[in-house]
């Protein structure tokens, strides 16, 4: 098989398994309506993909805005510009950092926890006993994890944002002396709210995509324990490889 | 001969996976209130025909008729309705693992019913008792052994009150007294509830003391059907190797290859 | 059932201080978040040649203190001049009508604002008033090039005609 041929052919294999995940999606949509009314579902899993996540975003935020803080002083001040802290960093944050670093660690973190639960649900016949009990899992085992990643993902990211702009103002105002009045203002003066937004829509867009490449590895997994294994793989690469890709796309459209 | 009409109807079923025929004609009546037992060489098709009979498979053709419905025209809603009357015991259990053994057993109930909490917690308690393990009811499955597992597993198949009750491979890696146990609770059951049965199983002394009548299925056909006792004394080949566990016969020790000697002698000549 | 109930706390005070998140970066770090724009307010209009860079939400000053903020930014194809709407908080009441408006820089990089100057007249602007006296942005590329043509006619003619600095980069100009 020459290289021309392996190309077509795993082109080919990606366009199905877009069209199999596209699918998938609108399965879960139609399931959507039923499964808001175990509600309690939705909210355990809101707790497990979002406040379980909280502290490795935190910390990761304030990480990012701390170096943002350092590495953003450095190049301004080269420019005498060292005022426009602020802004750098909320903008950095907000439109690129926060949207696109949540999603990554809500992959592996969350991402991870959600194919596998489901993936074992899968090899240990749960899944089918459900069915068999003219229980419909996908209503009451996937939406609700599906739906949990879509809710907790904006919040993670919004809290990712503040928590950076803070880490930032460690740095910039309190270690490098920064004028505090002139980091917020300058900040206030130059963010607008629709950067707010677009990183909004983002980190909105980038949660249905991880929630949704979790799930379906995970319902699709081969059912042994090295299958399952593969699915939690599976779902970190084609997320951080989704998420990376749509950034590209939702930027360029805002541009 | 006044046989009650089957629960289960099977008339020339065709199914295939990959390509691979499993079933090529099959022809089954399952009795009703009765325990039947569906025997086999490995990969005959015997789960596959429990999935087909409970709707998780679907025929390719031929006619497969369950409690008067027609499988092939059910839809969704259809077939769930259906399988709440139907009860399913898997292989391993297949125990939800967040939920306790308590609440595993009332699962059934809270999904389909809106009977209060103290109904629920009678129901679950009473099928628990039936099975010997009301005691365990705040276990979790991860806390159970095999047996007991099972064993909750069949007390969850029975909460609804079910009019047919599939088991799948419910013998397999049991140690003998809880083989008793399982077996006995099959029979008990069934003559209790006046459940129909079907068991799925290869073990032939243990299911055949329970069983009111086996199927025995090779080639994706049935090889051969009747009464315990009768399979016993049968003259057939097939009936023959399976019942006395030989291991040469219709089903071939050696899976085919080319010639022993020729593949011997060939090595190393880019083979 | 206990258990639930500490899940049921955990995942609200997690929605909760998620939203209190978004809250947060959408008032507290935008122009147009909650600290600006509710206070009354009077809109001025004032005509600019050349606005640079100047954009709105950036803020108006009067002596160094905040008085108002850029709210509106538009093009008068009548004249050809920017036409800017400046959003002044009610408590400046008393900006004299003949008052200037000029466009500065902040810092070396910084962004564009507005700066008043105070007239002498006894009238004050109100809503709808327009500011008589602007004058533009510093356009960097306008100074080079008259200083070029300065150097120009310099060298070209013997005697030097007065001092480039007849020749003021910005002009300061009349309406009506």
């Amino acid at each position: 098989m020459n290289p021309v041929t392996e190309l077509w052919s795993s082109l080919i294999e990606a366009l199905v398994a877009l069209g199999d995940v596209s699918r998938f999606l609108l399965r879960l949509i139609l399931a959507t309506p039923r499964a808001l009314l175990r509600f309690d579902l939705i909210v355990r899993q809101i707790f497990n993909s979002g406040a379980l996540s909280l502290v490795i975003i935190m910390l990761s935020g304030l990480f990012v805005g701390m170096v943002l803080g350092l590495q953003g002083f450095q190049l301004l001040q080269r420019f005498g510009s060292e005022e426009a802290l602020g802004v750098a960093a909320a903008i950095g944050l907000v439109k690129e950092l926060s949207p696109v670093i949540t999603a990554l660690l809500f992959a592996g973190r969350a991402g991870t926890a959600l194919a596998s639960e489901i993936g074992l649900m899968r090899a240990t016949d749960q899944l089918s006993a459900m069915e068999m009990m003219a229980v419909d899992p996908i209503e009451r085992v996937v939406v609700p994890r599906f739906l949990g990643g879509v809710i907790a993902m904006p919040l993670l990211a919004a809290i990712f944002s503040v928590i950076g702009v803070y880490g930032a103002q460690l740095v910039g105002v309190q270690i490098m002396h920064v004028d505090s009045g002139s980091f917020w203002s300058q900040m206030r003066a130059g963010v607008d709210i629709r950067d707010v937004n677009e990183g909004l829509v983002k980190s909105c867009i980038f949660g249905v995509a991880c929630s949704l490449i979790a799930v379906y590895q995970g319902y699709y997994a081969i059912p042994t324990a090295e299958g399952v294994g593969r699915a939690t793989t599976r779902t970190v690469v084609s997320s951080a490889v989704m998420v990376l890709f749509l950034d590209y796309l939702l930027t360029s459209a805002f541009l | 001969m006044n046989t009650p009409a089957a629960i289960v109807e099977i008339r020339d079923l065709h199914y295939a996976v990959n390509g691979r025929p499993i079933f090529d004609g099959l022809d089954v009546d399952i009795a009703p209130g009765r325990i039947t037992a569906i025997m086999g060489p490995s990969g005959t098709g015997k789960t596959t025909l429990l999935r087909l009979i409970t709707g998780q498979l679907r025929a390719y053709s031929g006619s497969l008729i369950v409690a008067g419905q027609d499988m092939s025209s059910l839809r969704r809603a259809g077939l769930y309705a259906l399988r709440r009357r139907m009860g399913m015991l898997f292989q391993n259990g297949a125990l939800l693992t967040d939920l306790s053994v308590f609440e595993n057993v009332a699962f059934p109930l809270r999904e389909h019913t809106d009977l209060t909490e103290r109904l629920i917690r009678q129901l679950v308690l009473t099928k628990l008792q039936a099975v010997g393990l009301r005691g365990a009811a705040d276990l979790m499955p991860a806390e159970l052994s095999g047996g007991m597992g099972r064993r909750v597993a069949l007390a969850r198949a029975i909460v609804m009150d079910p009019e047919i009750l599939v088991y799948d491979e419910p013998f397999v890696g049991l140690d003998p007294i809880s083989l008793g146990v399982i077996l006995r609770l099959i029979r008990r059951l069934n003559d209790v509830l006046g459940l129909t049965s079907i068991v799925v199983s290869h073990d032939v002394t243990e299911i055949s003391s329970v069983a009111d009548s086996v199927y025995l299925l090779s080639g994706g056909k049935v090889a051969a059907h009747g009464a315990p006792r009768d399979l016993k004394s049968s003259s057939s080949p097939v009936v023959r190797q399976f019942i006395g566990g030989l291991p040469d016969g219709p089903v071939p020790f050696h899976f085919p290859a080319a010639d022993y000697f020729g593949e011997l002698l060939s090595r190393g000549e880019g083979h | 059932m206990r258990k639930s109930n500490t899940l049921n706390l955990g995942t609200g005070a997690f929605v909760l201080l998620g939203f209190a998140a978004l809250a947060f970066l959408t008032t507290q770090i935008t122009s147009r978040g909650l600290h600006f724009g509710s206070a009354p307010h009077y809109d001025v209009t004032a005509k600019f040649d050349n606005i640079g860079d100047l954009k709105v939400g950036a803020p108006v000053s009067m002596a160094g203190v905040e008085v108002g903020r850029v709210s509106h930014i538009e093009l008068d194809l009548k004249e050809y001049k920017a036409v800017v709407l400046l959003r002044i908080n009610s408590r400046y009441n008393q900006i004299p009508t003949d008052s200037d408006a000029s466009i500065y820089t902040q810092g070396l990089l910084g962004g564009k604002f507005i700066g008043l100057t105070a007239g002498g007249a006894d009238t004050y602007l109100k809503d709808k008033s327009e500011i008589d006296f602007t004058q533009s942005a510093f356009v960097l590329e306008n100074l080079i090039g008259q200083l070029l043509a300065n150097f120009a006619k310099g060298s070209s003619s013997s005697n030097s005609s007065g001092s480039p600095a007849t020749d003021a980069p910005a002009t300061t100009e009349k309406h009506k």
